[in-house]
């Protein structure tokens, strides 16, 4: 009994590919930080933070490197699967992934997310998705949910005037090139575990060189929405996850 | 000297990438150069290389940049208004302080345009679309055995400067054949290990991470920035200039032209000479950084400047630049494709009053 | 038409052949070692519009491939002459296929040379093919390289693109060049 009393056992800690010195610069209740660790919790498990770039992006996602000892190259607004091409055609060894919001992979840059799935780049993309562009004070994005407020659609996203929500998840899951595809969301406990093993598999999948795995992250922005913490993680359970349904789409 | 081959331009560009050390090709097809697309289209898959089809041009820049940031050498080719796509990413990568490699074989614009050759680009290549205070490295060929000599250059110092460099050709040389001589130009091997993504390692060799980005929000980050990027751009201003001289020394008319345009207007100049016109030119071949010194050195000799492009005369702005002295500048201008002929320097030559031609 | 250089203009249908018609004569200016270069039209023209190419064949080194006014002219339709008929120096000589352009002669001061190279070719149940028929008459009318050694490019361009049609290209060269 006291052998074990004795013993100190570490069950949480700062993941060694998040540097020591990180300063998270996220609003309160934001999900960026949760699935930020979350990367970098699989990337120490998986043993691969000597050998990975990250590839960041525009958006609240833009600054990857203040926060992850790995090497970031960055990338334009919607770019970042074009550049994860680039290099890992030029690395083919080296673990690549992209990490974008929704109004980068899903608005400016569908194109792009679309084209890397259909050549299956051997790539993981990570999106976060929170149904507005947040860095720039909570304007639509593709993705905005209908009945949304947003900076750029104050009266609700009415589709007559604003069309539809965009669904990136299904539409990358219906290119031959994507090996997995899922959507989760971190707004209670289990959500958060089930996106840690939705993520952790994306990066198995690039070391099986399996093809394109596509994570979408449900997240909150309670600045953009102009909701608190928690009336935002209610609301991706209660609201968006009608529109942006959850679940694995592919996995082959 | 090795056997010359009757080859295209474009294919003359292609092989030479090749030579020059091509990892990663990516582009997406326009006329006038789709000849290099599909060169490499064959021939990097057979070598082991990487060749995408890009989904669009701003697609293929940016893999550019991805493949340039862990050191390899990559490179896109296109035209005109598709250049256009790419600016954005070429101030990144000016910014981000990657290298890569443009070839950009001109068409007639603006807008769409025509397929046909022109020079409009030049504000474009020199100048920049892209955003902030940035240059990018251009170098314009007016030979084939040029193309080939100035694309190995162009990986070079694009390496050797860390920054985007074109290599600005037009339909013309794209499109035309003359004999060219593939030769291998050593400029030598840029290290590139102190700054190239390969991951950070781990145990004893683990390495502080490295970050190429183009965003610097960070307190006075980018002030700093911009310090660095305009030494960088001084010292290329002052090692990297190239330009053809050609019957200077005697001359009182200095022509100023490049590019396949510099050929015609080395017609018509032979001809004049004949007719005792005392008339030479400077081509400048890096259009940035532009030859200031020596047209300021042969404006003080000359009576009066002959800017010759075809454009609306886009390069004569920098001709202006240069000049210290009251000189006369005319510009001979053909738009849209129109094609610059010798006759058309001789007659305008003549209209400039010198007396005593055919 | 110089000594020195000799800037020829070939132009006709896209389809007719006449881009490799002059390629044919810049590889066979290569062989007999003269400067030499070519410019095609390009782009959209490949698909049965006009088509044309600019060869410059020279002893000295060529300042520009772009060329004031052609020294040869080779028209294979009646577009091709109605087009660069005026860009014929004054001296100059213009090869057509009457069987295309029909009796289109407005200048004086240059020459026109016309075999109805279609109708003969047809005639031959198509076994020649039309642009090296006409090669083979301009390298007899005009002597502006050596037969020896447009054959020999003739061949090897060939060899490189399509073997099999070796022979027939042989045969259409010797052709033209008894026309005369």
């Amino acid at each position: 009994m006291s052998e074990l009393c004795n013993q100190e056992k570490t069950v949480f800690s700062r993941p060694k590919t998040i540097k020591e010195d990180y300063d998270y610069t996220f609003c309160a209740g934001c999900g960026h930080g949760v699935v930020l660790r979350l990367v970098a919790e699989c990337i120490d498990e998986l043993n691969l933070q000597k050998d990975t770039i990250a590839v960041a992006s525009v958006g609240c996602s833009i600054c990857l490197e203040k926060y992850y000892d790995l090497d970031v190259v960055g990338s334009s607004h919607g770019r970042a699967p074009c550049v994860a091409t680039g290099v890992k055609r030029a690395k083919p060894n080296k673990i690549v992934f992209t990490y974008q919001g929704d109004g980068d992979a899903a608005t400016i840059g569908m194109n792009e997310t679309i084209h890397t799935a259909c050549r299956g780049e051997n790539l993981t993309t990570i999106c976060i998705n929170n149904t507005n562009f947040g860095m720039t004070g909570g304007q639509a994005s593709a993705t905005s949910i209908i009945g949304q407020k947003t900076a750029t659609t104050p009266l609700g996203r009415d589709p007559k005037l604003f069309g539809y929500p965009l669904k990136i998840a299904e539409m990358v899951a219906m290119c031959e090139g994507s090996c997995y595809v899922a959507r989760c969301g971190v707004f209670n406990p289990k959500s958060i575990i089930q996106t840690k093993a939705a993520i952790k598999k994306a990066f198995e999948n690039q070391i099986a060189k399996k093809g394109f795995s596509f994570v979408e992250v449900l997240c909150a922005c309670p600045t953009g929405w102009k909701m608190s913490p928690v009336e935002s993680m209610k609301f991706i359970e209660n609201e968006i996850t009608k529109t942006h349904k959850l679940g694995v789409f592919k996995d082959t | 000297m090795a056997e010359k081959v009757l080859m295209k331009g474009n294919i003359a560009i292609a092989k030479a990438a090749i030579d020059a050390g091509l990892d990663c090709y990516f582009a997406y097809p326009i006329t006038p150069q789709n000849e290099i697309g599909e060169f490499m289209s064959k021939t990097m898959p057979e070598l082991n290389k990487t060749y995408i089809n890009a989904e669009s041009e701003l697609a293929a820049i940016n893999m550019v940049i991805g493949a340039c940031s862990t050191g390899k050498k990559a490179m896109t080719s296109s035209s005109s208004c598709a250049i256009a796509l790419m600016q954005e990413a070429i101030s990144a990568m000016a910014t981000a302080e990657i290298p890569g490699v443009i070839i950009s074989v001109m068409r007639s614009g603006p807008g769409l345009g025509h397929i046909i050759a022109s020079q409009g680009d030049y504000f474009q290549a020199t100048k920049g679309g892209g955003n902030g205070d940035y240059h990018t490295i251009v170098l314009a060929p007016s030979t084939i055995d040029e193309a080939v000599e100035f694309t190995h250059r162009v990986f070079y110092l694009s390496r050797k400067y860390k920054n985007p460099a074109m290599l600005l050709a037009d339909g013309f040389l794209g499109q035309m054949m003359e004999p060219v001589e593939l030769k291998k130009y050593d400029f030598g091997e840029v290290d590139s290990s102190d700054w190239e993504l390969d991951g950070v390692g781990e145990n004893e060799n683990k390495r502080p991470p490295r970050k190429l980005v183009s965003l610097h929000m960070g307190g006075d980050d980018l002030i700093v920035l911009n310090n660095k990027l305009q030494k960088k751009y001084k010292e290329i201003e002052e090692k990297e200039v190239l330009y053809e001289e050609f019957m200077m020394n005697d001359a009182e008319i200095m022509i100023t032209a490049f590019g396949t345009v510099a050929r015609v207007a080395k017609s018509a100049i032979l001809t004049l000479r004949q007719n005792g016109v005392k008339i030479g030119m400077i081509r400048p071949i890096t259009l940035w950084p532009f030859p200031s010194e020596v047209v300021k050195k042969y404006s003080k000799q000359v009576k009066s400047i002959l800017d010759v492009e075809m454009n609306e005369g886009q390069m004569a702005l920098d001709v202006k630049a240069s000049v210290e002295t009251p000189v006369k500048i005319e510009i001979l201008s053909k738009l849209g494709g129109d094609v610059i002929r010798a006759r058309d320097i001789v007659n305008k030559v003549m209209e400039m009053n010198y007396v005593g031609i055919m | 038409m110089t000594d020195k250089q000799t800037n020829i203009i070939v132009s006709g249908f896209g389809g007719q052949g006449v881009l490799f018609l002059g390629t044919i004569l810049s590889h066979a200016a290569i062989i007999e070692r003269k400067n030499t270069t070519w410019i095609p039209s390009y782009g959209a023209e490949m698909r049965g519009g006009s088509a044309n190419c600019y060869v410059v064949i020279s002893k000295e080194e060529i300042a520009s491939p772009i060329f004031d006014e052609a020294d040869l002219g080779i028209f294979l339709s009646k577009q091709a002459m109605e087009k660069f008929e005026d860009h014929i120096a004054t001296g100059g000589l213009i090869i057509a296929d009457s069987s295309r352009v029909g009796d289109i002669q407005t200048r004086s001061d240059i020459e026109y040379c016309e075999k109805p190279f279609n109708t003969l070719v047809l005639e031959q149940n198509k076994n020649l093919l039309l642009n090296i028929v006409v090669l083979g008459f301009v390298i007899k009318k005009t002597g502006i390289l050596s037969k020896e050694n447009v054959l020999v490019a003739l061949k090897k361009v060939s060899e490189m693109k399509k073997p099999e049609f070796i022979d027939l290209n042989v045969k259409s060269f010797e052709f033209g060049y008894s026309l005369i």
